[in-house]
């Protein structure tokens, strides 16, 4: 299976997907992290896809969305941003009802 | 790797003439900035959209060359 089709099926077969350098748990670089960490105060469940396991993915995704860094969101099979417009979306007050009209359910922390 | 600040903010106002740019050094390495543009090119351009457009006027130096660009773009009236 080509990356192509890998990547198409990943975020076809998961509500939310992030390509991020390491896990949410162990993130390799700030820019994954704070995407990590605004998924994870609006308590959004998603597919984490470490890309610093397979270079071939790593690469892949940025030609499949002619986006040239990591990490890269997705919501619904649709490619939402970076960091930078996570985070921007997010301090604007966006990000949630963005994701709640794509059916997402979100638990912001208490 | 690395790139001059000034280096960037040519590029940009070469894509947008009209642009106002405001570059940031976030470590001093000359590899992690910040960029503020405010352009009319952005006018109906969604914010991917826009960062896109952004990208391209940098000729592929983003995410080689430069690793960390921090953008933020506006539309300007």
């Amino acid at each position: 299976m080509s990356v192509r089709d890998q990547i198409t099926k990943e975020i076809a077969e998961n509500d939310v997907v992030l390509y991020m350098k390491g896990t949410p748990v162990f993130p390799q670089c700030g820019f994954s992290s704070v995407a990590v960490q605004i998924l994870s105060s609006l308590g959004v469940k998603f597919k984490a896809v470490d890309v610093l396991k397979d270079p071939d993915v790593r690469q892949g995704i940025k030609d499949f969305s002619n986006w040239p860094t990591i990490p890269q969101l997705y919501v619904k099979g649709e490619f939402v941003g970076g960091s930078d417009i996570l985070r921007e979306m997010y301090e604007s007050d966006e990000l949630a009802p963005f994701l709640a009209e794509k059916g997402i359910a979100c638990q912001p922390a208490a | 790797m690395a790139m001059q600040a000034a280096e960037i903010e040519r590029l940009i106002k070469e894509a947008f003439p009209d642009a106002e740019v405001t570059i940031t050094d976030l470590a001093g390495d000359n590899d992690h900035y910040a960029a503020m543009i405010a352009s009319s090119a952005f006018k109906g351009k969604t914010r991917v959209q826009q960062h896109q457009m952004v990208y391209d006027a940098l000729k592929g130096r983003m995410g080689g060359v430069l690793h960390a660009l921090s953008l933020q773009t506006t539309v300007k009236a």
